[in-house]
């Protein structure tokens, strides 16, 4: 089975003699080939890079590339779903902001309309006992200024009667003598000039 | 460890085949090869076994790479290279693992030969080809023919095309390679100054401080650059593809 080529034949005395003796590189190595030009070694190294190659390109393909392919689609599939959902909800949100917001508008609009009314019934309420009470108040304004005249004119008859007797009582005091209370009477109604 | 920075790139063999005279032993390489494959698949699988609608930390580094790998193809080749995205994914996975595994000490970096790349890089093209004349026929080589160039201008324009596109395999090629041989022998040479000036008394250890701490900042570019490639390398790949897809440009 080992079959010694020359490639090994010169190599196997290299190894032991380079390390201590630091030949130069020419005659340690293969008789002085290189080693990525030494032919002798290329059809090994193609048969095995084609199978070693081969192998992790069927592996890649058939395998790898496939699972972590389907890894991100599933991925990115299922956020373009939860993308979609968040926008479904978004939308069910706003529709519900929405009807929350027409909603508020129509109570606001109902609370001002009885307001509106309720101040429009307290102020014909006012306005009507307003009435009722200047209507009392005037009746009794008329009342009183009636008594006013009625007192005033009694107050007026009496002035000439008191006015007769005082001017009696002076005459008499005065002048020791009495005069008829139709002359007074005649008097004062020329002093005063009726 | 022996103090030579091409030993690291020697290939030696596990378990000798040999079939019809052809050498086909199971290698180091082999090995590293296996190991990349094991590595990246049964993180792939591991982590996104759950398939948690939520990911947790280690199903969304997977989930990124895919991401990652998808977008690079969608603006290189439009959705139409999704059909691709396999060979770009597997392609990406496999030399980005292949170069950060390449990073551990011993290890072996399977990137870092010649014909490892140059194979990938055929499947590129080849795959490029292939489609492109099974989809277009020969509207295919309308690709090697922009449009409004004088026809005086055109046959050295077509065959600077030509030659471009036949210079694509070995361009993607040379460049993850180099890349990560040059990374790599540099790395050993001034980890190698470390070692020869460590042994040379107080003085040469107080010197050997530099080429440690070029040592250290080596190894944070080397990560860079073993990301990078396999970036520019799935990119690169993208950009061909849209050429099957859209030989007219």
């Amino acid at each position: 089975m080992s079959v010694v080529t020359p490639a090994q034949a010169q190599s196997d005395p290299a190894e032991g003699t380079h390390s201590e003796t630091g030949l130069p590189g020419g005659e340690t190595h293969g008789g002085g080939v290189f080693p990525p030009f030494d032919s002798s070694t290329f059809a090994s190294q193609l048969l095995w890079l084609a199978i070693t190659f081969g192998l992790f390109y069927l592996l890649m393909s058939r395998v790898i590339v496939p699972r972590i392919g389907g890894i991100l689609e599933h991925r990115r599939d299922r956020i373009a779903q939860d993308l979609d959902e968040a926008s479904r909800l978004k939308e069910e949100a706003d529709n519900a902001i929405a009807a929350y917001e027409q909603e508020l508008a129509d109570a606001r609009k109902k609370a001002s309309a009885i307001a509106e009314t309720a101040r429009e019934k307290a102020k014909a309420a006012a306005e009507a006992e307003r009435a009722s009470t200047e209507a009392g108040l005037s009746a009794k304004m008329a009342d009183a200024e009636k008594s006013i005249f009625a007192i005033k004119a009694k107050a007026l008859a009496d002035v000439d009667t008191i006015a007769e007797e005082a001017a009696t009582d002076m005459v008499k005091h005065l002048l020791g003598g009495s005069v008829t209370k139709a002359e007074v009477a005649a008097a004062i109604r020329a002093a005063s000039g009726k | 460890m022996a103090n030579d920075p091409i030993h690291q790139f020697q290939i030696t063999k596990l378990v000798p085949i040999e079939i019809g005279g052809l050498d086909l032993s199971f290698t180091n390489s082999s090995l590293f090869m296996v190991g990349t494959v094991a590595l990246a698949a049964g993180f792939l699988f591991l982590t996104t076994a759950n398939r948690g609608l939520v990911p947790s930390r280690l199903q969304s580094v997977s989930e990124m790479s895919y991401e990652f790998v998808a977008s690079m193809l969608r603006d290189g080749a439009g959705s139409q290279g999704m059909r691709f995205f396999p060979m770009v994914f597997s392609l990406f996975m496999f030399v980005l693992v292949a170069n950060l595994l390449g990073m551990f000490p011993y290890f072996f970096t399977i990137t870092s030969h010649l014909i490892v790349t140059f194979a990938l890089a055929m499947l590129v093209v080849g795959t490029v080809v292939v489609y492109g004349f099974w989809k277009h026929g020969l509207h295919f080589l309308n690709l090697f023919v922009p449009q409004g160039v004088p026809g005086i201008l055109m046959p050295l324009v077509v065959m600077i095309e030509v030659i471009s596109f036949l210079s694509r395999p070995i361009s993607l090629s040379v460049r993850l390679f180099a890349n990560m041989l040059a990374g790599h022998i540099t790395l050993k040479v001034f980890a190698g100054f470390v070692a020869s000036l460590g042994g040379m008394g107080a003085l040469g250890i107080g010197t050997a401080i530099l080429p440690l701490a070029m040592t250290v900042a080596l190894t944070g570019l080397e990560f860079l650059v073993a990301f990078l490639q396999a970036y520019v390398f799935a990119v690169l790949t993208c950009m061909y593809l849209n050429d099957a897809l859209h030989p007219g440009h």
